[in-house]
């Protein structure tokens, strides 16, 4: 059927390569100016009576010629050809090649380690998977094409990192995870990831002074491996056309730590989610969009944490990660985690018109709300300033970690499960570590 | 002159383009049924409607009528019938 997709200007170069990875390059875009969220019926209608800053002909004119133009020969045939990366560059000096990875943004601009045959090959010697055998697909984000990648490009990347190979069994699980670490959604998310069972101490990582970095080798190259990996696998995270994220986020240059389960009063992170704990895993939570910080539990730490969660962005579930002096304080206080998570849950209420003011809740929850699907429906339901609850206890997760010199906690955007913008379908955020090593 | 070495390429392995023609286009869309597709987007029911007003006041022999997926960034086959079988051309908005 004759269609037209509309689309705001800055997602020109975007849809331009999605054609052209549909085999469609001729498909026939029409574009407004951005941006359409918050622009009034007037302002929108004037959008459409103008003109089409791409095509540089009126809106209207594009959509109708969009739909009843002839097709000609390249309609028709559209475009089909196969595409390879080659397994080893052309040889080059060390200086040229670096600049090559930079030109083609390979790397995160910071410096990287050449990824040599003999490095690659001591890098494997991390695991005892074949070189040539699939870890899986990756995208940037749901409905672009997903691109394969081995055993061997996920060492090639961890090599960049700096990571060592004792490491790679880690980055081949949150590779193999499918969850991109580069996200091209316009809201700029990152990933985080916590690593729990024996490997933590095998690898000594950090879950101590320090812990979210950037203070230990293994924390900080795994994490900026699983970055590297993403955006190369996946074909790209460049800005316009496989990057659309305004801001950027700091926590894409590496987010990764262990749990401290020996000083947590509470059972590992991963046990939680029904994993021995005798299993190494990784969990990553996706999500870095923001970070709010206190200490507690002081004796107004209610009224701390109902702001705090109050003050999320809500469509990214907040992640909590504590000091272990923070955990058993509120031991002291009665609360397992669970309990603490269902006070936060409880707590954690707004009214409904700021709850509804959102752009994500709007596009992502409120079709589900619309379709009769529970909590989000009764949320619907609510009056404008009826008090709602924004979260379930199973959107939020509690990570124990840090070196008690403080009392201190985080809340970071960090979604673990399920649906949500920027990402496909989150069904497997934990992966077990041990089957790649 | 400094030594050559030889490096991994680190991307990974795109799959294959497949070629897709594009669906015969309309001579006419007078007294044709136009689906005008809520992409669900923020504000995007506010840009459908103005396009569903400026087909009724400039071409009001087209027939227009809006739809919207279930959920956002799901591919909707019962929609997708329902315009298939309903309509004869679609316009999508807005992606942002």
């Amino acid at each position: 059927m004759p269609t037209v997709p509309v689309s705001t200007h800055v997602f020109a170069r975007l849809a331009q390569a999605t054609a052209l990875a549909a085999g469609m390059p001729t498909a026939r875009n029409a574009f407004v100016p951005q941006p359409v969220v918050g622009r009034t019926a007037a302002e929108l209608k004037a959008y459409i009576e103008g003109v089409d800053p791409v095509a540089k002909r009126p809106f209207m004119q594009v959509v109708l010629e969009g739909l009843t133009r002839p097709l000609d020969e390249q309609d028709v045939k559209g475009a089909t050809f196969e595409r390879s990366t080659p397994r080893l560059l052309p040889a080059d000096t060390e200086d040229n090649l670096r600049e090559l990875f930079i030109e083609n943004r390979w790397t995160d601009f910071l410096p990287i380690i050449l990824p040599t045959e003999e490095r690659v090959e001591r890098m494997l010697e991390g695991t005892k998977q074949p070189p040539d055998k699939i870890v899986g697909r990756m995208r940037p984000t749901a409905f672009r094409e997903a691109w394969e990648f081995d055993v061997e490009k996920v060492a090639v990347n961890a090599v960049m990192a700096g990571a060592r190979a004792p490491y790679l069994p880690v980055v081949l699980a949150m590779a193999g995870s499918g969850i991109t670490a580069r996200s091209s959604s316009t809201t700029s998310w990152a990933t985080l990831s916590v690593v729990n069972g024996p490997i933590r101490n095998e690898l000594g990582m950090n879950s101590g002074i320090g812990a979210l970095g950037p203070y230990n080798h293994a924390n900080s190259t795994i994490g900026r491996a699983y970055g590297l990996v993403s955006q190369n696998v996946q074909g790209g995270s460049v800005p316009g056309e496989t990057y659309m994220g305004t801001l950027g986020n700091n926590w894409a240059y590496t987010a990764c730590f262990a749990e401290a389960e020996e000083r947590s009063p509470w059972p590992p992170f991963h046990v939680d989610e029904g994993f021995k704990p005798t299993d190494s895993t990784v969990s990553v939570f996706f999500g870095g969009w923001y970070t709010h910080s206190g200490y507690g539990p002081r004796a107004t730490w209610k009224e701390k944490f109902i702001r705090m969660l109050t003050a999320t962005d809500h469509y990214s579930p907040p992640l909590i990660v504590m000091d272990p002096l923070v955990a058993r304080a509120f031991v002291e206080l009665g609360f397992t985690k669970r309990s603490l998570i269902e006070w936060c849950a409880e707590n954690a209420q707004l009214p409904a018109h700021q709850y509804w003011d959102d752009p994500w809740i709007t596009t992502l929850i409120r079709p589900q709300a619309v379709a009769g699907i529970e909590p989000y429906a009764t949320r619907l339901k609510a009056a404008p300033d009826e008090l709602i609850n924004i979260f379930t206890p199973d959107d939020i997760r509690i990570v124990v970690t840090g070196g008690e010199t403080q009392a201190a906690f985080k809340m970071l955007s960090g979604r673990y499960l399920g649906r949500g913008p920027g990402t496909d379908n989150k069904g497997k955020p934990t992966v077990v570590i041990d089957p790649w090593r | 002159m400094a030594e050559k070495i030889t490096v991994h390429d680190p991307r990974g392995y795109p799959p294959k383009v497949v070629g897709k023609r594009l669906a015969n286009r309309l001579q006419s869309l007078d007294g044709k049924v136009v689906y005008l597709v809520d992409a669900l987007f923020d504000n995007a029911d506010v840009f459908i409607e103005q396009l569903r007003q400026w087909f009724a006041e400039h071409l009001p022999a087209v027939v227009t009528r809006v739809i919207k997926p279930r959920e956002s960034w799901v591919d909707d086959l019962g929609m997708r019938e329902k315009i298939a079988a309903d309509g004869n051309a679609a316009i999508i908005g807005v992606g942002l």
